[in-house]
């Protein structure tokens, strides 16, 4: 484990030092979207992957984190208004708050509101539990377009700072935190898949009367399973607003959220942490590709496409398709 | 003595069908009991009010000095009631020895304070599948297996959790006559091993060869309870069998 932990910090630095060469700007934009994703489909299988429960509801999670960062970063600039003239010095000190804070933040946000909903739905089963997953998407939405301190349906501006000591560009910094997240994200799905707790979401994806009956407290990992999810999402949203410059609430709760970091997976295999790694790698590049070539409205179709194809090829994803293989020659 | 597992005037219905009405059944420690009864009587319903499967509407179930009414299924497997399901449930996308693992991991784990280690919960599995015959298909998946394998590995994963009481339903189904044999003998052993058996079972020699006492249940209600010998020539028990 620490091995893994050491290779996949190694990675990641090697991905930012190759990526500095060409002295290409965008490649960091692009490669913030990519990553975003991988810290979202690897969010969203530990959920639906390992313990069989489909969430519909990716964007709600990512965009309560981005909406913590709004509403903390318009706190900060308003701390005038807002604060009693003998604190407002010590609120100085510490607002605007540093990005990494403010995902620790997303983070917990998202965390409890993955826990409230998975403590009111995980009665729910199959469609039932992803319908309700939409819905909450639905409802925050709502709220959010209906909440004038984070500017509404009209969206807020958050000013990204040009430079980031040391990096250069702040896009840069918000590239490599993305990647921090990431190692994060994958360090965690990896760690949970031999554990003990991986086991316990694998009986109950598989059969849940089962797992009870073999001393499975379904119910616990289940919570565990929504909260780590839910908050992970919520740490990949925090640092969007600075990324984009100007949220929207059609931006925050896109559908391409939900629907990405549900394809992802099941592109790239939903039992085994690589494969949201390498769906993500596959289908996030070729939607950067065809962002730039085509137009972005092609991507959503893109994902269709593949997702119908993949349920014939590959219905276990790419990472099933090599394990079926290797299964099919241990066993001649 | 007290008894191990005491059921008292247990209920349940679904809808407006009664499947249970009132049953009454007290187990010793150490016992083997054998539960009878025709298809469709409430054997099985009466299994998963027990081990909470289903909750029963009316009466009380206690364990162990327990009462278990409001536990959840698992947390009736962790004070030591196990069963096998009728219809085997296998885990289907885990291989046989990680089936056995579950039980293992969540049941027996931390039951004695100390966590166990990794090389004593393989060794236990592969022992286990040693028990049942399927040691050569550790590393395959439930889908490989025969109708009659998938009953051994239902029973391998129920004793996987090392109860206090077993319910095994109907684990001999299926099963040619050597195979019952052999299933009679491990289940033997585990009860001299000082674990209390309940066994389900349609197949009278077998029921008979291995019952110390035995309970029958016809539409919901119990209808004998004591000696195998005499309760298989109880007037009731013959016209609910013959009378069918
Ligand atoms: N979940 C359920 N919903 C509705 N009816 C049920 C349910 N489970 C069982 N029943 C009914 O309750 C009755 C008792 O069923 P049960 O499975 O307990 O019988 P059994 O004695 O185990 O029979 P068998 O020997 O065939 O296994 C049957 O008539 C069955 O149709
Ligand atoms: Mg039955």
């Amino acid at each position: 484990m620490p091995l893994f932990i050491l290779a996949s910090i190694v990675v990641a630095i090697v991905i930012f030092i190759l990526m500095r060469l060409p002295g290409i700007e965008y490649l960091f934009v692009a490669g913030y979207t990519i990553v975003q994703y991988i810290v979202l489909s690897t969010a969203w299988n530990i959920l639906g992957g390992y313990c069989g429960y489909v969430n519909f509801g990716s964007a709600a999670f990512f965009a309560l984190g981005a909406y913590s960062t709004v509403t903390l970063a318009t706190f900060g600039l308003q701390l005038d208004e807002l604060v009693p003239e003998s604190m407002a010095p010590y609120f100085h000190l510490i607002f605007p708050l540093p990005i990494p804070v403010l995902i620790v933040i997303g983070g917990i946000v998202s965390g409890i509101v993955g826990f409230g909903t998975g403590y009111l739905t995980l009665r729910l089963r199959g469609a039932f539990f992803a319908i309700a997953t939409l819905a909450l998407s639905v409802v925050l939405a709502t709220l959010v377009v209906n909440w004038d301190f984070v500017g509404g349906s009209g969206g807020a501006y958050v000013v990204r700072p040009g430079k980031f000591p040391g990096l250069g560009s702040y896009m840069q910094y918000l590239f490599l935190l993305m990647l921090g997240l990431a190692v994060l994200s994958v360090v965690l799905a990896r760690w949970i898949e031999r554990s003990r707790l991986g086991y316990g979401f694998a009986a109950i994806r598989d059969d849940e009367l089962a797992a009870e009956a073999s001393g499975v407290p379904t119910l616990r990992l289940k919570l565990i399973a929504t909260t780590l999810s839910g908050a992970l999402m919520g740490m990949a949203g925090a640092p969007f607003p600075y990324y984009i410059g100007y949220l929207a609430p059609a931006s925050a709760f896109g559908l391409e959220y939900a629907v990405n970091s549900i394809a992802m997976p099941l592109i790239g295999g939903t039992t085994n942490w690589i494969g949201p790694v390498i769906g993500t790698i596959l289908l996030g590049t070729l939607q950067q590709v065809t962002t730039v070539t085509i137009s972005s409205a092609v991507n959503v179709l893109l994902v269709g496409v593949l997702l119908i194809a993949f349920v014939i090829i590959a219905p276990n994803g790419i990472v099933g398709l090599v394990q079926e293989r290797l299964r099919a020659r241990r066993q001649k | 003595m007290t008894a191990l597992l005491s059921v008292q005037n247990v209920g349940k219905r679904f809808g407006g069908f009664v499947a249970l009405d009132g049953i009454n059944l007290e187990v010793q420690p150490g016992e083997r009991l054998g539960l009878i009864g025709p298809n469709g009587s409430g054997k099985s319903t009466l299994v998963n009010c027990i081990c909470g499967t289903l909750r029963n509407e009316q009466g009380s179930v206690h364990f162990d000095g327990q009462l278990m009414n409001g536990l959840a299924a698992h947390e009736r497997t962790h004070r030591g009631l196990s069963r096998s399901f009728q219809l085997p449930r296998p885990f289907p996308s885990l291989t046989l020895a990680d089936n056995l693992r579950i039980p293992m991991l969540y049941t027996v784990h931390h039951r004695n304070g100390t966590p166990l280690h990794a090389d004593n919960i393989d060794a236990r599995c592969h022992e286990l599948l040693q028990m049942v015959d399927l040691e050569k298909k550790a590393r395959h998946l439930p889908r490989d297996l025969t109708q009659v394998e998938m009953r051994k590995l239902e029973l391998a994963r129920a004793m996987a959790a090392e109860p206090k009481l077993l319910i095994a339903d109907e684990a001999m189904a299926g099963l040619s006559h050597s195979e019952i044999e052999d299933i009679l003998a491990l289940l033997m052993r585990l009860n001299e091993s000082g674990i209390t058996v309940i066994m389900i079972e349609h197949i009278m020699t077998a029921v008979m060869a291995f019952s110390q006492r035995l309970a029958v249940l016809v539409s919901g209600k119990k209808i004998a309870d004591g000696k195998p010998e005499d309760v298989v020539r109880d007037p009731d028990v013959v016209r609910a069998y013959l009378g069918e």
